[in-house]
């Protein structure tokens, strides 16, 4: 018996091992360098005084950091509540179709979210092109007849982006929201016609509130992963004025890739870990409320 | 989803009478708007092809017509004449190809022992798993920059695929997978005096082949569209990856929509395969590691 158990130990070692050194070497461990690196003054690459709060205390203050938290948190803003009430519509029209007529919209919606950043970005990068691009026929219309471009005019770049980012990312959102419509019975939907409800009573009354946990669900997720948002705002902003348009990540790879500051590099980037986890807390706390009822 | 949502065939049919009338005009209204959105969110990727088919000249001339004039493929044959793209391919290919099989094999044979037997550090390695949930990758690249940058890994292979290994979902979706295989295999199994490693090959892996597949062919999607790291990791061309090396190099390309375009379409092209010909596979990786994550 005490050799089976030991057995069973030696499996689970065997089994374990390649995973816990996979996530010790890669995560666990540079998590500590970069807790440590945090309060140094070190170069990218090198080691460097230990400064204490110093970082923590520069970086906080640092207008191009509070210009990177509104920027995101402006990103953040004009993506996931836009983009998660879109997906739920384009959901709920979705789902009455039937068969392959399904499955054909189903596919269009969907296509977008499986290819690469840098496919959507080269896709509308062309699309919105100042000289030949397709919409700029649209866009002299309010322009008084002149083209102009979406991506170097300030104002306009974060709303774009933000178009773009939604129509490139709803086809998951979708996915969620079907799977959470196709749970309700339609028995309640079958009563409520009975009651001669229409249709704006039914969604108000029966789809969402039902759908509701859905709802939250693709809210925080849509939170978290805009608040790490880097790969389109960096890649439409190349050769543009940078900084204004900076966001969170992009100013810790600022830091550390272009300013060579490894130290306050990382005390940017525990910043950011600081607020997903709070985030991602909350979101557990709230989904598990969830799975409790 | 579960099993009380699938409707009996009573109710589908009553249901699908709710319209009102013999005819449900504004369900077809509906029907044909959805249909024209749908084409609308297609239209980009669309309109990204025949660009990259068209003659340089009609791509700039304005016309902006929906189907070309004349297809001809030259924008294909200079990128692949004037870029490294097909270097790009095959790093991404390794990378990719190297990043699921290594995500798998370990998430699998962990999710085994964590499902199945009964050792020390159990708690240790839920928290482990739990923390990386929360933990943004994002966070990590300098990080993962010093790191690679000491063993000397930047711009190679390895340096590329180390960092993007850390998938959590893949082994909680295959815990719970085998949390749910009933335990008199595995008694089975042992009665007959076979060993957990066969067990699991034999058995535990097997009956969860669909599972396998699915997380395979989202991890695959996942690495294959990787950017922040890739484009971190890899600074010469040589090393670049698909997704970013298409961004990257801007040549003296003249007149460079077309073959842009065409860069694009190359890119985009495997993970769209994979995703028409695996739709249903796809769909289901989602719904588990939304699951997950929820």
């Amino acid at each position: 018996m005490l050799r089976d158990k030991r057995q069973e130990y030696l499996v689970a070692l065997l089994l374990v091992g390649p995973f816990v050194l996979i996530y010790g070497a890669l995560f666990v461990w540079p998590t500590i360098q970069m807790a440590m690196l945090s309060f140094t003054k070190a170069p990218l690459i090198g080691t460097g005084d230990w400064v204490g709060w110093d970082n923590y205390v520069k970086i906080l203050s640092h207008k191009l950091f509070h210009q990177a938290f509104w920027n995101t948190a402006y990103f953040v803003l004009l993506t996931v509540i836009p983009n998660t009430l879109i997906s739920l519509v384009i959901a709920m029209a979705v789902n009455r179709l039937k068969g392959p007529v399904q499955g054909f919209v189903l596919a269009c919606f969907f296509l977008p979210y499986i290819l690469p950043v840098s496919v959507v970005f080269l896709t509308w990068n062309w699309i919105i092109d100042v000289q030949y691009g397709l919409v700029q026929g649209f866009v002299a219309l309010f322009n008084g007849g002149q083209p102009i471009s979406l991506t170097r005019t300030i104002p306009l770049f974060m709303p774009t982006v933000a178009f773009v980012t939604i129509w490139w990312t709803m086809g998951f959102n979708i996915l969620l929201f079907i799977a959470g419509l196709r749970n309700i019975s339609p028995e309640i939907y079958e009563a409520a016609s009975l009651d001669s409800a229409g249709r704006w009573r039914q969604f108000q009354r029966i789809t969402w509130p039902l759908i509701w946990p859905v709802t939250a669900l693709v809210l925080t997720i849509q939170l978290i992963a805009q608040l790490k948002i880097f790969d389109q705002v960096y890649l439409f902003s190349i050769g543009g004025r940078q900084d204004a348009t900076i966001t969170l990540v992009q100013y810790v790879y600022k830091l550390a890739f272009q300013q060579n500051k490894g130290g306050e590099a990382a005390t940017a980037a525990m910043l950011l870990f600081g607020m997903i986890i709070i985030l991602s807390v909350l979101q557990y706390q709230l989904l598990r409320a969830r799975g409790e009822k | 989803m579960s099993a009380e949502a699938i409707p009996n065939r009573d109710t589908m049919v009553s249901a699908r009478s709710r319209g009102d009338g013999p005819i449900d005009m504004i369900g077809l209204v509906l029907t044909v708007i959805t249909i024209l959105v749908a084409l609308g969110s297609f239209f980009p990727i669309y309109w990204a092809v025949i660009t990259s088919i068209k003659p340089d000249g009609e791509v700039i001339s304005g016309s902006n017509s929906l189907i070309p004039n004349r297809v001809v493929f030259d924008s294909y044959i200079h990128i692949w004449n004037n870029t490294n793209i097909g270097i790009w391919y095959i790093n991404s290919m390794v990378t990719s190809l190297v990043i699921t099989a290594v995500v798998i094999v370990s998430s699998a044979g962990c999710a085994y022992a964590l499902s199945q037997l009964d050792f020390p550090g159990r708690r240790v390695i839920y928290v482990l798993i739990l923390a990386c949930f929360m933990v943004p990758m994002q966070a990590l690249i300098v990080n993962h920059f010093v790191l690679m940058a000491q063993f000397k890994l930047l711009n190679t292979w390895a340096g590329i695929i180390l960092p993007q290994l850390i998938v959590p979902v893949v082994i909680i979706v295959y815990k719970q997978f085998f949390d749910s295989v009933p335990k008199e295999f595995r008694e089975a199994a042992q009665m007959d005096s076979a060993g957990h490693l066969k067990i699991l090959f034999r058995i535990y892996l097997p009956m969860n082949w669909g599972v396998t597949a699915s997380l395979a062919i989202i991890t695959f999607i996942g690495a294959w569209n990787s950017f922040l790291w890739p484009f971190l990791a890899a600074t010469g061309e040589a090393t670049m990856t698909v997704p970013v090396g298409i961004t990257q190099v801007k040549d003296a390309y003249g007149i460079v929509y077309g073959k842009l375009m065409a860069s694009a379409v190359v890119a985009g092209l495997p993970v769209a395969v994979v995703y028409l010909i695996f739709q249903r596979r796809v769909t289901q990786a989602i719904m588990l590691s939304a699951g997950v994550k929820g």
